[in-house]
């Protein structure tokens, strides 16, 4: 069997396989390099968990620290990108992305289109997102949906360490500015990747588990949540098929559909806020292009409206987790 | 023999924890041959019977349909006719209180896979067993090692196993040079330098096939016997859409019919089957590795090296096998049987014979081997 690895490890080889591979590659942002070069320091942090830990050394010259300007480092990032380099920034956490909001959504997401399609604009920018860390309310929101409404940005989720790296490769090699988005929850996470360079492609959801009932789409860390729901409810009969899309821009539109068109129930596991969120977004185009073949309400399992919470209690109860998504496949099935 | 034979869930490969009951093939108080399907199960790679290695009658069915037991989870109990039910509710009681389903750790007994460097390749093999004449086993066009996943063990009783992935394949480097067959078949020489064997038993699969008779022709001191199952090499038709489909392929979608070809029984293609084949196709290089291949050895569909004299000219024993329903290679390839040549063909099987029939090969194989 193929050698396991965390999600976080996965990331770190991919970032060090592509660098290895294109000299354009950089990687940038805050304490990367984590002071790995500096007098008494052999090899330092690598970003504020380690994930670009051992790059420094690797790739000299190619891993740099930023200021701690999140406005001026992506903007730089954004640059490189149009001058022939393909950056790899790293915006520690999502909540800062409003900092620098311009650099992203007026900048990087419109060259292409503004320049006549003559600019390319090929930055990655990684950041961690998501609730479990206790780290409050502005360290763990879940934010894709805000740059999946930006036409021009991908956005890509990874659930597991095989798509981690597959993705990022993926991501790196796009001519778009991509956002990838990585779950500090799933940062220990294990699971088979092989020691290749592979891709996987944007746009193709993968179907983690097959069943005729229920079709759950789940997103980044709710896909073992969802994957816990179903077990259990197959000891009960109802067999749920588990969709992860993996990006969630582009959307794979068709693999959800074919699924709701079988199974006709729907329940959408999204960790952001419900509000304009991916729950909402799929429910709405399910809505619409697979009306026929539902047999109930399509149900949303996503966090409540509210900031995530500091109280460890309250964060517990602010995720969505297996227990509701069981509850909400049991709704659908039993509607009538 | 034990009157009361205990039937458990098989191990499939090294990656199997736990399988599922599909189907009962057999009621309690039917009477069951040696060699009789009895119960169906699946695990996450693929379905496959449970047949019995005694003869009796089945006198417990344990698990349900549905049921999911660890690997060596007692299914059924099979026993003479003239055992009380007294002995075997004992029996039961006694197996249940001692069975240890195996850890989750990743961790596991048996042998697990080898790489090496063969002529500036890495080469990924698994060997099962000690001793005896060596048996290597060679996957088809774009198959590896795990191809074997029902053979390997079940033919290691007695002998060492090899199987390896040929370059382009698996976990062995990408780098096919020129994708020929003489590439292929000094790859699988140099192999047999690399780990000590001076000759062996041969047993290919499709494009295997070929590899092993490309081997016997050039170096027939190397070969003790050949397995040839659902062989390339023996005929010029070979599917020449599923060839061009298969190489194109980059998603689910368009791979799933095809990979359906290979099979009798479709419902064989499993999620995870088809998963596990995209992530082989997506791995660096081997997009090229299968173009470059297929171009050499199947271009414009048709098999550029038919040796179809090898098998007689050889002088030693061969055994030849075919699905009847072989959908990728026709059945019509097969050899006339005689002299040192044994054919044999498997009603209502396809391409992948050996993972379809795993008990009927592993015993034809056996038998010939001895």
């Amino acid at each position: 069997m193929a050698r396991k690895i965390t999600y976080q490890q996965a990331i770190n080889e991919a970032l060090d396989q592509e660098m290895g591979r294109d000299k354009t590659v950089i990687v940038m942002g805050e304490d990367n390099a984590g002071g790995a070069g500096s007098p008494g320091e052999d090899d330092a942090w690598g970003g504020v968990l380690g994930v670009t830990k051992g790059l420094y050394h690797k790739h000299p010259g190619r891993v740099l620290d930023t200021p701690i300007s999140e406005s001026g480092f992506i903007g730089a990032a954004v640059g490189a990108a149009c001058n022939g380099m393909r950056p790899v920034a790293e915006l520690m956490f999502v909540d800062f992305m409003g900092v620098c909001f311009d650099q992203i959504f007026n900048q990087a997401a419109k060259f292409k289109y503004m320049f006549g399609g003559k600019a390319e604009t090929p930055v990655v920018i990684r950041t961690m997102y998501g609730a479990g860390f206790r780290a409050a309310a502005q360290h763990s929101q879940c934010l894709y949906n805000i740059f999946t409404h930006i036409p021009g940005l991908k956005v890509v989720v990874p659930s597991n360490p095989y798509d981690a790296k597959g993705l990022l490769i993926q991501s790196i090699r796009d001519n778009d500015p991509v956002i990838f988005m990585e779950h500090k929850v799933l940062y220990t996470m294990e699971g088979e990747v092989p020691e290749e360079l592979y891709t996987v492609p944007f746009g193709e959801a993968a179907v983690v588990r097959e069943g005729g009932d229920v079709t759950i789409v789940a997103i980044g860390r709710m896909v073992g949540f969802a994957q816990e729901a179903a077990a259990s409810l197959q000891k009960q009969g109802i067999h749920c098929e588990i969709i992860d899309p993996r990006t969630t821009s582009p959307l794979d539109e068709d693999t959800i559909l074919e699924s709701v068109e079988n199974t006709g129930r729907l329940v959408v596991v999204d960790e952001s806020n419900p509000r304009c969120s991916m729950a909402s977004d799929i429910a709405g185009i399910v809505a619409q292009k697979a009306f026929g073949a539902l047999k109930a309400p399509i149900e949303q399992v996503t966090a409540p409206h509210v900031p995530v919470p500091f109280s460890d209690a309250l964060e517990d109860l602010y995720i969505p987790n297996a227990a509701a998504i069981e509850a909400a496949v049991k709704r659908v099935k039993e509607y009538r | 023999m034990s009157a009361i034979h205990m039937l458990t869930m098989p191990k499939w490969g090294l990656s199997m924890k736990k399988g599922k009951v599909n189907e009962w093939l057999k009621g309690v108080g039917d009477g069951i041959e040696p060699g009789e399907e009895i119960v169906e199960v699946e695990s996450e790679k693929i379905a496959g019977a449970v047949e019995a290695s005694v003869a009796g009658v089945l006198r417990r069915q344990l698990a349900g349909d549905e049921d999911v037991l660890p690997v060596g989870g007692l299914l059924g109990v099979v026993a003479d006719a003239d055992v009380a039910d007294s002995e075997i509710d004992a029996a039961v009681a006694a197996f249940l209180a001692d069975f240890v389903p195996p850890s989750d750790d990743e961790e596991e007994s048996g042998p697990a896979p080898e790489k090496i460097e063969v002529v500036g390749r890495r080469i990924r093999y698994l060997k099962h067993g000690d001793g005896g004449q060596p048996l290597v086993l060679i996957h088809g066009f774009g198959g590896d090692l795990n191809n074997w996943l029902f053979n390997h063990e079940a033919l290691a009783g007695d002998r060492a196993v090899y199987a390896l992935d040929l370059p382009g394949h698996g976990e062995s480097a990408k780098d096919v040079g020129d994708g020929s067959l003489s590439m292929l078949a000094d790859t699988v020489l140099a192999f047999m330098d690399a780990v000590g064997i001076d000759s062996a038993h041969l047993a290919g699969h499709s494009m295997g096939g070929a590899v092993c008779l490309d081997i016997a022709r050039r170096a027939p001191a190397r070969v003790d016997s050949l397995i040839l199952i659902g062989s390339a090499g023996l005929g010029d038709e070979i599917n020449g859409s599923y060839l061009e489909g298969f190489v194109a392929a980059g998603d689910r979608r368009s791979l799933k019919p095809l990979l359906g070809e290979l099979f009798a029984d479709t419902s064989l293609v499993t999620r995870q089957l088809v998963d596990d084949m995209l992530k082989y196709k997506r791995l660096e290089g081997v997009g090229t590795a299968l173009a470059t291949l297929a171009g050499q050895l199947f271009p414009g569909g048709r098999q550029a090296q038919v040796m179809a004299g090898v098998p007689a000219a050889l002088g030693k024993p061969v055994l030849v096998i075919w699905g009847e329903g072989d959908r990728i290679i026709p059945v019509a390839h097969a050899p006339s049987a005689g002299g040192q040549l044994r054919v044999e063909v498997l009603a209502g099987q396809g391409h992948m014979v050996q993972m379809e029939a795993a008990n009927e090969v592993n015993r034809l194989i056996g038998h010939f081997l001895g």
